[in-house]
């Protein structure tokens, strides 16, 4: 039990925005009830409901293989044991222990993992596993799975339903993700997709088809999360064309437009490059059915880290540095390198601009989520710089003086004037995310809700304020206080566990058969096993 | 009884196919499986004939065993943990946590055996697939310094050879086969072109390749040494640049002669090269059933995959320091725990001298040079056959191992769990 | 092969991997890594029959095996991963873990008025 008394609350999903009031928690949850226990003398202080990061990648076959691939990047980044907690290596794709305390000490207490091959759905619980702290699922590649593909060319939607039904099932997964859809099976034959129209190889389908029926299915499965898409053609010049072709594809039907920042170019490949976050934020501000993700670009040395195939071989192209493909039978892919953002790189410093365009042109706080697509924009640790971006228009000002100028005056920033209201923070780390999650009990503070409360000691440099709160309280245990881990837990895994009907299970089977090289049987997760502590969030009918 | 879609976890094919079907709390058949695991399923079936824990050749309670060990380990200033290549994943995240608590070395199977594949990725990537792709796509499969009719007897017909999938419907008649190999062996026979190279050769001749593959001038006699003339390996690059998609399986024979790493980069980058005509993928031949699996639990734990050192409090990687037989070959180890592995037969002389000067503990699932050699020794509970637990295939596919016979030994997770805890107890 | 001297090549044999199931006390696994084979003609130079004793001496140590004719080139010599070869490999990594365990030099003398057991 904990009272935190007398603290500056902001917790948009209950409409308070700063109003000093008392927050009881109590067996782990937010209380009406005043039953006693620690106090926490919150006055003077900033508290919101732990942060919530909606598409980072943290766990799973890829990013474990770029932690393989970089030990140059561990090595500086050294984290020692203590007591409490296991040691580990930083950099920009840290160890699983490392993850889960840093997203705590930053005070976040959810997070998901965004790309997940359902054939190693076992690999990344695994790591989850090994994640402490933080509640934590994650997304399942569909967007190039063979089995949905011949099922949209037999025109059997029915089928697709079900079979994304019993793959989320199968995997213990939380929401149907899409990867460049049907440009991931095309790399396999060493070719991709360019439009939404291109044909698939082998399937006489396309990628608008693809997009169209899992956004149905999406909705059909009243999954907590609607499709989240990361489009066709990530980062090459002019796919803001395709974004927008996506975004209209989706004829009203909900979607999450991920990393936004890396599909809202304009130009022609290898000739010019710019902004076109202007365009299409008008778009998203007028279809409420849509919403975004940033995936913010930071300055610095990263590792680009996709399921993305194709776009990992451009981007190995682009910097000469080593690079990793793995193509994942009947399902998906993998591309991975490292890179450096340049602020005097032309193309980078529009990266940078686009994001921040995108955050300040959005109206609807809601519909537009802090990320910055960890590690490949760059890494969530520099999510509390990105908030003083948003907040301290001089600041940011500053930052923009650094940046090549000539790029940078190609896109709308240096007119944007907008900055950040602690309330609007609070939506765009927790309660926005939560919400379009399909998290009932995360990201606010009313009665019921998680007892994962942060609370932050103002400080005019928010940066400051956000990279240490004070307190940070997991299902009302107070685990970080003054930036020191005082307890040891691990969080929760959510999973949705839609019906379908069962007579799809033979077609799987001898679809196994033929073109798995894993029995049927041995596919599924053993939910007991792998999963400590399941939460299964419930499909609204 | 009768159990389908058994996983045989003897190498690092993991097929999981295999029948068993059970009398009497042994397996008496396991249908499909070949003659290594025939031979796994069958000895690791037998009724235990051993102690479950001695302590200097005598026979005692687990627990005494565990504060045996838990002793030497923690008086030791600088322990190794090693093997882990034949155990579930859930044991090697045990082992890990027990090498940071000791503060000591933590070094798996893979030093042995395809370190040197990880070092080249560490250095280059690593374009690759997982099997099934192999099986549905591939039309030109290299085996280099492997023999799979030996040491992975399934893996032509379950995954690269005679398989058949969505682009080889026709299996065998889809393919092209191509083995470079020192010798002629059991393999020899399955391929359409055998290269016969001589030894210590490898990186000039696929240094050669890549030259040929990017449209450059090799001088014939450059390959002079190598056993081969520039119209074969003309004739291979060809192939190569040729195939739809093309796979090269990796095998010890590059691992362990004159080059390692480098004979890996090379392949990599030759890999690497041959992406810009056409697909292609590396896979390493990777051997025991789950040595894949505990390079993904030390990189996801330690950010490094084997050779690992916790004497700071935080994981360093060093190969050639940090490695079981370089730390055994200079006697800095003073205490070893072996896990699911027989380093005393598998290690150089000079290393294994070292073994028998300092506190050893084994547990294993069965009597080994290792295990008669130790101090302290454990046995058993095999995973997948009287212990359940993860795995990763060769190409770092995951597979749940079911247990199919009742247990009759603790489990290697069980065994290193209690003595963490123990060891954690002792050192607070 | 001039001076007596081969390149071994140690590997994995048949039944040297089901002995490591069966037990390594096992009859198979211990006359499995207790072969040394070489090519007839080497053998025929050397004065050797199958099942002749030979010593072996790498620059790590010296072992003994039992010849074996087999289907490789001439001046190679191989063995089965296990106890005996390892007498002859070496601990030195040379910085990436891997001992010296394929592909370096021995010198083979055969070993007078000693017969190992004949398979023949």
């Amino acid at each position: 039990m904990i009272r935190i008394l007398n603290g500056e609350v902001y917790d948009p999903i209950n409409g308070i925005a700063g109003e000093v009031r008392n927050l009881y928690i109590c067996d782990g949850r937010i209380s009406s009830q005043d039953a006693g226990g620690r106090t926490i003398d919150a006055a003077g202080m900033v508290v919101m409901p732990g942060g919530v990061d909606m598409h980072c990648h943290i766990a799973g076959p890829k990013v474990n293989t770029a932690r393989k691939l970089r030990p140059e990047d561990h090595r500086a980044h050294e984290i020692a044991k203590t007591p409490l907690s296991r040691s580990g290596t930083f950099g920009s794709v840290p160890t699983t222990f490392a993850t889960g305390y840093r997203y705590a000490m930053m005070g976040y207490t959810t997070a998901f993992d965004a790309a997940i091959p359902p054939l190693a759905a076992r690999h990344a619980h695994e790591e989850l596993n090994d994640t402490p702290v933080i509640d934590k699922g994650f997304f399942l590649l569909m967007g190039n799975n063979e089995f949905i593909m011949e099922r949209i060319a037999a025109g059997e939607k029915e089928e697709v339903r079900h079979f994304a039904a019993w793959l989320l099932q199968a995997a213990k997964g939380y929401a149907i993700k899409l990867v460049n859809p049907g440009g991931v099976e095309l790399w396999k034959s060493r070719s991709n997709a360019h439009t939404l129209d291109d044909e698939v190889t082998g399937f006489q389908i396309t990628p608008r088809q693809i997009i169209q029926s899992l956004a149905e299915v999406s909705e059909e499965l009243s999954l907590p999360h609607p499709v989240h898409i990361h489009c066709n053609n990530l980062g090459i010049a002019g796919n803001w064309e395709t974004t927008l072709e996506t975004m209209k594809a989706l004829e009203g039907r909900r979607g999450h437009l991920t990393h936004i920042q890396f599909h809202s170019y304009g130009g022609n490949p290898g000739e010019s490059f710019s902004s076109k976050a202007a365009e299409m934020a008008e778009y998203v501000n007028a279809h409420p059915n849509l919403s975004v993700d940033v995936g913010q670009v930071m300055f610095g040395d990263t590792t680009s880290l996709t399921g993305d195939g194709p776009l990992g071989y451009m981007l190995h192209q682009v910097t000469g540095c080593k690079w990793v493909n793995v193509d994942i039978e009947n399902e998906a892919g993998c591309g991975i390198t490292p890179i450096e953002y340049k602020e005097k790189n032309s193309i980078h410093a529009t990266q940078w601009a686009i994001g921040l365009e995108w955050f300040l042109l959005v109206q609807d706080p809601w519909r537009v989520v802090l990320t910055t697509d960890h590690p490949n924009g760059a890494s969530f640790t520099l999510y509390p710089r990105i908030i003083r971006l948003l907040m301290d228009r001089e600041y940011r000002k500053e930052m923009m003086r650094n940046v090549n100028q000539k790029a940078l005056a190609q896109t709308t920033l240096p007119d944007l004037e907008r900055e950040y209201t602690l309330n609007e923070i609070a939506i765009i780390t927790r309660a926005g995310p939560a919400r379009l999650l399909g998290l009932q009990d995360k990201g606010h503070l009313g009665v019921g809700a998680c007892g994962d409360v942060t609370i932050y000691e103002k400080n005019a440099d928010w940066e400051k304020m956000f990279a240490a709160p004070r307190y940070v309280i997991k299902d009302g245990q107070v685990l970080i206080e003054d930036g020191h881990l005082r307890g040891e837990t691990y969080g929760r895994t959510f999973y949705v566990s839609p019906a379908y009907d069962p007579a799809i299970e033979g077609k799987i089977r001898k679809f196994f058969d033929d073109y798995y090289t894993v029995r049927y049987e041995n596919y599924p997760v053993q939910l007991e096993h792998y999963l400590p502590r399941p939460e299964a969030i419930p499909c609204r009918v | 009884m009768q159990i389908e879609a058994a996983i045989c976890a003897f190498c690092g094919c993991l097929c999981d196919d295999i029948v068993l079907t059970i009398e009497s709390d042994r397996i008496v058949q396991a249908k499909n499986a070949c003659a290594l695991g025939k031979a796994w399923y069958t000895a690791h079936s037998r009724p235990p004939d051993l102690p479950a824990a001695r302590v200097d050749g005598k026979s005692v309670e687990v627990e005494e065993a565990i504060e045996a060990a838990a002793i030497l380990l923690t008086k030791a200033r600088y322990p190794i943990l090693y093997g882990l290549s034949s155990t579930s994943c859930e044991a090697q995240r045990h082992a890990v946590a027990l090498a940071e608590a000791l503060g000591g070395c933590i070094d798996c199977c893979t030093s042995v055996c395809h370190g040197p594949s990880g070092m080249a990725v560490q250095g280059f990537g690593e374009p690759t697939c997982t099997l099934g792709e192999v099986k549905n796509r591939a039309d030109l499969v290299i085996y280099w310094g492997s023999n799979p009719a030996e040491s992975h007897p399934r893996h032509m017909s379950r995954y690269a050879v005679t398989s058949k999938g969505r682009l080889t419907p026709n299996g065998r008649k889809n393919r092209t086969v191509v083995l470079v190999d020192v010798r002629s062996t059991p393999s020899s026979r399955f391929a359409d072109l055998l290269l016969t190279v001589r030894p210590g050769i490898d990186f000039e001749i696929l240094w050669a390749l890549r030259a040929l593959v990017l449209g450059r001038k090799v001088e014939p006699a450059g390959l002079a040494e190598t056993g081969i003339t520039l119209a074969q390996l003309t004739h291979l690059a060809e192939l190569m640049k040729n195939c739809r998609y093309g796979v090269l399986f990796a095998g010890q024979g590059l691992t362990q002669s004159a080059g390692n790493q480098m004979n890996l980069s090379a392949a990599i980058l030759l890999v690497r090269d041959l992406n810009q005509f056409t697909k292609f993928a590396i896979i390493p031949m990777r051997g025991h059933g789950n040595v894949t699996g505990v390079d993904q639990v030390l990189t996801w734990q330690t950010g490094y995959p084997f050779g690992v050192n916790f004497s700071r409090g935080y994981p360093r990687f060093n190969p050639g320091e940090f490695t079981m037989v370089d730390v055994l070959r200079r006697k800095e180890a003073d205490a070893v725990l072996s896990v699911a592995s027989d380093p005393a037969a598998s290690l150089p002389a000079e290393a294994v001298q070292r073994l028998t000067e300092v506190p050893l503990i084994a547990i294993d699932t069965h009597e080994s040079e290792t295990t008669r050699l130790a101090r302290v020794s454990f046995m058993a509970s095999t995973v997948g056959i009287r212990a359940s637990g993860t795995a990763y295939r060769m190409d770092n596919v995951p597979l749940f191992l079911k247990q199919a016979l009742t247990s009759i030994y603790p489990s290697d997770e069980e065994i290193l769990g209690r003595l963490l805890e123990r060891v954690r107890e002792l050192k607070a | 092969m001039a001076d007596n001297t081969f390149t071994l090549i140690t590997g994995r044999s048949g039944a040297q991997g089901t002995g490591i199931s069966w037990g390594k006390e096992g009859e198979g696994y211990r006359e499995a890594v207790q072969l040394v084979e070489l090519n007839p003609a080497d053998m025929e130079c050397l004065g050797l029959q199958e099942g002749d004793a030979v010593r072996l001496i790498s620059r790590y140590g010296a072992t003994e095996a039992l010849c074996r004719p087999g289907n490789l080139p001439t001046g190679l010599a191989f063995m089965a991963f296990g106890p005996v070869a390892n007498q002859l490999t070496g601990a030195e990594t040379r910085a990436s873990g891997m001992p010296d365990t394929r592909g370096f030099e021995v010198r083979l003398e055969p070993v007078l008025n000693r017969r190992g057991v004949d398979k023949r």
